[in-house]
């Protein structure tokens, strides 16, 4: 495949093909549908044996997480990719790897739930990925593509917020984004970084690399002494805070005079995009708000779109989750209506539309 | 001669393991975590390896080994300690990679991760404390406790009905065929700690040709979890644990 040259992909091979491009050092998973082409394309492609990129089948979720632990933990840029239940398993390794403070990159191609669920798409994971998900306080840097050129370029961009903020990053896709075929520009091939690039990118990597010379590197979440537990989770909320203030990404579509402002994440975003598209023929004011980071959480600009809109209205694949985020940004200067369909029940078009009228219709603006 | 005679460089027969610092140990007497700390120090530095080792220490009584040991440490979840090394070493070809485990820690929480590293051939060395019970939690039972022995969650001494039968895993890990160095050594006396040293130079050697995947167990003793004197504490592993768990090597390929 040539630079800069569309190509038909699913999100999910995009996503594969990208993290080889971006110079990624290991990749480890285990299968689970929707998302099992991302393992099954980095194996046919075999970067191992081009740019040296580890491909690894692990024996589980808990493994997988486990090997970013270490791979991560050690300077390299490592992912995982996994579905809703596998993602379950993997929130003890995201909490160890918060507080050690590790770059890496999980990627969540959501499908329903509870428990197995189903195989179909759903963003009911919203929750478990934006408040923590494992024990502890702390957080993952989540980021929602809404296209397969998205996937693609998360990939790169999840990398460099994690190795930024020292922090584990997530994509948090799902069954739609990774399972449907759209035309992708992949990023340009990059080389894996030297272990001279990871001494200096990562000084604190635990790789051996100049002990003697400098202290050992030591990784460890254990502290038995509950002031300096108390200061390391102080200054890991004050580099929460940095984070919030810094790497809030959002996209806003036709808001600026809009009565109704839709608020939607990932695939529902482009549903309901279309939607906007529609009522804007019949002359209905709608817009769109799109959360690309959802943590952090763009309340600013969300809390701005509330003082000039007459209503907004959230619409997620799942009972309402982002909406709790939402309505504390708003504060109550708007109402905010809520439209859920879940455990794989993909919303069209006509039913946002259907659901948007109605709520000004309350408010008699239609 | 007075005593500056003797505290001559020509007369030291003995010192500390450079790699070995000052730090005073949590371990309780007679415990026998420290000597294989100690061996560990010494084979690394013996290798010129201190710049290429990555150890990645447990959940357990060893939680602390990145105290004592001037290498770069990872302190893995509970049992996952198989994985991380994994990818570790994976990424990193040309480094030492061990893991230092106990026996909750390696053969049940952590059993599945075991197998599979020490079955895919890992080029790593798993280092497998085998005390016989839980020590940090207090006590409990392992999933290596004998029939019979009391434990703070056997107190009427372990029964097969009750709590199944102790696990053999090293036995196990001798057949599979990712694996290229098994052995059962202690530490109860000077030659078993020779034993000990020799075996786990090996592992070391083997990991850094890349000739599979490594595991030594040391038969330990936990003088605190066991109600015992240091001394009692030995004699009970020589009668009761040295016969369920057989020494020697299980496997050199
Ligand atoms: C997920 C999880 N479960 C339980 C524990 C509690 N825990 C800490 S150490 C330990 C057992 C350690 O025993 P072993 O591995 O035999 O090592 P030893 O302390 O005897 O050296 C347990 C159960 C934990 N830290 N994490």
């Amino acid at each position: 495949m040539k630079d800069n040259e569309y190509v038909l992909l699913k999100g999910n091979e995009a996503i594969a093909h990208a993290a080889i491009r971006c110079g990624c050092d290991g990749f480890f998973g285990y299968p689970i549908t929707p998302q099992s082409e991302i393992l099954e394309t980095l194996s046919l492609l075999k970067p191992w044996e081009t740019t040296g990129m580890v491909v690894l089948q692990a024996e589980s979720e808990v493994a997988a997480i486990n090997m970013l632990y270490g791979g991560g933990g050690s300077g390299k840029r490592v992912m995982t990719t996994s579905s809703s239940p596998g993602v379950a398993l993997m929130q003890e390794g995201m909490s160890y790897m918060a507080v050690c403070e590790i770059p890496a990159l999980i990627v969540n191609v959501q499908r329903g739930g509870p428990g197995l669920g189903t195989i179909q798409p759903s963003q009911s994971d919203y929750l478990q990925a934006t408040v923590g998900g494992g024990n502890g306080d702390y957080q993952t840097i989540v980021l929602a593509p809404a296209s397969v050129q998205e996937m693609a370029d998360f990939v790169d961009l999840a990398f460099q917020l994690a190795f930024r903020w020292r922090n584990p990053a997530m994509i948090l896709s799902d069954g739609v984004i990774g399972q449907m075929m759209e035309k992708v520009v992949l990023p340009p091939q990059r080389p894996r970084r030297t272990e001279e690039e990871i001494a200096r990118e990562c000084p604190w990597a635990v790789n051996g690399h100049g002990v003697g010379r400098r202290k050992p590197n030591i990784m460890t979440s254990l502290e038995l002494d509950p002031a300096i537990m108390e200061e390391r989770n102080l200054r890991l909320q004050e580099k929460y805070l940095r984070i919030r203030q810094s790497e809030v990404r959002c996209e806003t579509y036709l808001c600026d005079d809009a009565d109704i402002v839709l608020t939607a994440f990932g695939s529902v975003a482009r549903i309901c995009k279309e939607a906007v598209g529609n009522l804007r023929r019949q002359g209905v004011k709608a817009g769109l708000l799109r959360p690309i980071t959802l943590w952090p959480f763009p309340e600013k600009e969300i809390a701005a779109l509330a003082g000039r809109a007459r209503a907004i209205m959230v619409a997620e694949m799942n009972a309402g989750q982002m909406v709790r985020d939402v309505r504390a940004a708003v504060e109550g200067r708007t109402p905010v209506h809520f439209y859920g369909r879940m455990g794989g029940m993909v919303p069209s078009p006509q039913e946002i539309e259907d659901q948007v009228k109605l709520h000004l219709k309350e408010i008699n603006l239609i | 001669m007075t005593r500056e005679d003797i505290l001559q460089p020509q007369n030291l027969v003995y010192s500390k393991p450079r790699l070995m610092n000052d730090t005073g140990m949590h371990y309780c007497p007679g415990c026998s975590h420290g000597v294989v700390h100690k061996l560990i120090a010494e084979i690394i530095d013996e290798m010129h390896l201190q710049e290429k080792t990555i150890g990645i220490c447990p959940v357990g009584c060893a939680v602390f080994a990145y105290r004592y040991l001037d290498v770069d440490w990872l302190e893995a979840a509970h049992g996952r300690a198989p994985a991380v090394a994994t990818a570790c070493k994976r990424l990193w070809p040309d480094r030492l990679v061990f893991t230092y485990q106990g026996d909750g820690d390696l053969a049940c929480i952590g059993a599945c991760e075991t197998i599979h590293a020490l079955n895919r051939g890992e080029k790593i060395t798993v280092i497998f404390i085998n005390n016989a019970i839980y020590g940090m939690t207090g006590g409990q039972m392992a999933p290596t406790t004998p029939l019979g022995m009391k434990t703070s969650t056997c107190p009427y001494g372990r029964q097969a009905e009750l709590h199944g039968y102790p696990l053999n895993i090293t036995d196990m890990a001798a057949t599979l065929p990712g694996t290229a160095y098994v052995s059962r050594q202690s530490v109860h006396s000077v030659a078993a700690i020779n034993k000990t040293k020799r075996a786990l130079r090996h592992a070391f050697e083997n990991a850094m040709s890349g000739k599979g995947s490594n595991l030594v167990e040391v038969l330990s003793t936990c003088s605190a979890g066991w109600k015992k004197t240091p001394v009692e504490a030995n004699r009970w592993m020589e009668e009761n644990i040295f016969k369920l768990y057989r020494l020697g090597d299980l496997k050199d390929q």
